[in-house]
């Protein structure tokens, strides 16, 4: 598969502190893991050590469906890094996942960059995998299922 | 003792080097943070060496102690460094000097920021390395990076949830770009910008077009505060701080974008405590001065001070209300961040004291209640309002 941003950005690593580890190891197998409360259930991102809601420190990565509905976009058309002098214009939109008490991600939307993007539309994720890298990595990006009414 | 700022502490001098484009600044950074406080020092008439405080904001790289060991400052008793990067902390750097001086930590503060892009590296231009993580690992390698990216998807949701229209973030650059062709200081006097142009101009990133987005600079600005009991004592008439507050909502700086409340310019909880230290309401506001990184920002933080409700920002972001003097609200009266310099925002609040003084470029008539609005994108976010004494 070929990945929607031109190569050269910076590649995604763990946190050294280790937090969001099990988040990457998860894309690399095909699997989104989200936070949740332990304690009192509730979904969080962006990682953190303890629960905003509760304050239990028990927090795990639950999987959930790459499934969600886009909260936001945009459509960049300044290349800002190298990498992307000849990219053209590319869209970056940020996805609730109503299955994980509508949590945000942000990624790229497949397909034509100068589609009309419409809020609300069902997207599904594409686990794109960057297998030729020394040290290979996953991003989670998404494409349009069903636009909104 | 009344939990309060308003009127115990004034503005007595400003001061600001010459404004650069990035990279065109023949001094490094430290040298125009010094030639600014002097500036401003020699403007409240008032020797370097009794400067006892220094307040700054976005992790200014000038430090406290070697500007007062720089200067010969007598005595260093208050250092403060507002957390937060972008030009959030403008008017909170101005509330900590008044907070130290109210509260007798100090005399005499400067707040100051001091920005060479060329020689330390621009804002606008993504993380030139070979990987990335914590939480810039979940937006960096889908191309989300800078500022401009970062914050066109809350101003994007934001034209959505209320119907705005491009009209209206155009309305605020064409105000900046009018206002710094009278002033000879600003980078882009001389460069006037029309309706036509700013349609036709680049998109950065959608709904920004170059025209939206500030510049990158070089420069430094300084103010000195004293005591109000003291601020009479010098050749300027003293702008008091009539209210000067920061802060942000609940979970405003959750990761990845996931802020409950997200299409914000984060003013709803601030805006309501600065009117009420300041006892005033948005129709007593004379000029406005409002951080623009992008015009989207400025439109939302207008919003949320009570200026104009939401669904009406079509109707009410029009070039015409916001030039002066004749407009209903003067908006960025130098030219602002868009087309005086970008100074992090510090160039505001110099201005909105300017306007009390009556020595502004573009002068409202009988400007006596003149606000900041520092910095809608990075919490903590803060704003001020001088004001003269017959306002106290």
């Amino acid at each position: 598969m070929t990945a929607y941003l031109n190569p050269g950005l910076p590649q995604p690593m763990a946190a050294p502190d280790g937090l969001d580890a099990a988040y990457w190891e998860g894309l690399d197998n095909d699997r989104l893991l989200i936070q949740k409360c332990r304690s009192c259930g509730i979904w969080q991102w962006g990682p953190e050590w303890l629960c905003h809601s509760c304050n239990s420190f028990e927090m795990d990565f639950e999987e959930v469906p790459a499934q969600g509905q886009i909260f936001s976009y945009e459509r960049v058309w300044h290349p800002v890094h190298p990498a992307l002098q000849q990219q053209g214009a590319y869209l970056v939109v940020l996805v609730e996942l109503p299955q994980a008490g509508n949590v945000r991600l942000v990624g790229n939307l497949m397909g034509d960059p100068q589609q009309a993007v419409t809020i609300g539309a069902v997207v599904e994720g594409v686990f794109e995998h960057h297998t030729s890298s020394e040290s290979p990595f996953t991003l989670l990006q998404w494409r349009v299922v069903e636009r909104a009414t | 003792m009344d939990r309060s700022l308003r009127g115990r502490v004034a503005v007595i001098g400003v001061g600001e080097t010459e404004y650069y484009k990035r990279g065109g600044s023949p001094d490094p950074e430290f040298k125009l943070a010094l030639k600014a406080i002097i500036t401003a020092c020699e403007n409240a008439g008032i020797s370097p060496k009794v400067v006892d405080g220094f307040a700054s904001f976005s992790n200014d790289r000038s430090d406290p102690s070697h500007l007062a060991a720089a200067l010969g400052c007598a005595e260093l008793r208050f250092a403060n460094m507002q957390w937060g990067g972008g030009g959030g902390g403008g008017s909170a750097a101005v509330a900590n000097a008044a907070a130290a001086i109210a509260t007798g930590m100090a005399d005499c503060v400067v707040v100051f920021r001091a920005l060479a892009q060329g020689q330390f590296g621009r804002f606008g231009q993504g993380p030139q390395r070979n990987t990335i993580s914590g939480d810039m690992a979940h937006t960096v390698p889908y191309g989300l990076m800078t500022p401009a990216q970062m914050f066109a998807m809350k101003v994007q949701r934001f034209m959505h949830d209320h119907g705005v229209e491009q009209p209206a973030l155009r309305s605020i650059s064409l105000a900046s770009y009018e206002h710094a062709q009278n002033n000879p200081r600003a980078v882009m006097y001389g460069k006037p910008l029309d309706e036509a142009t700013y349609d036709a101009s680049r998109w950065i990133v959608e709904p920004f077009h170059l025209f939206d987005c500030c510049q990158e600079n070089d420069g430094a600005a300084a103010m000195v505060l004293v005591a109000a009991e003291k601020a009479k004592d010098f050749a300027n008439e003293p702008a008091y701080v009539l209210g000067a507050v920061a802060g942000s909502h609940h979970r405003a700086g959750a990761g990845v974008h996931n802020a409950p409340d997200y299409a914000t310019s984060a003013f709803k909880t601030v805006a309501p405590r600065l009117y009420d230290m300041a006892q005033v309401t948005p129709g007593d506001i004379d000029v406005l001065q409002s951080y623009e990184n992008f015009t989207g920002g400025v439109l939302m933080s207008i919003v949320e001070h009570g200026f104009c409700p939401p669904e009406a920002c079509n109707e009410y972001f029009v070039k015409e209300r916001f030039v002066a003097p004749a407009g209903a609200l003067p908006l960025n009266t130098s030219g602002g961040n868009l087309a005086e310099c970008y100074m992090h925002g510090l160039g505001l609040n110099i201005e909105a004291v300017r306007q009390l003084w009556g020595c502004s470029t573009n002068q409202v008539a009988n400007a006596e209640v003149s606000m900041v609005i520092s910095g809608p994108m990075v919490t903590p976010v803060s704003a001020c309002i001088f004001a003269k004494e017959s306002v106290l």
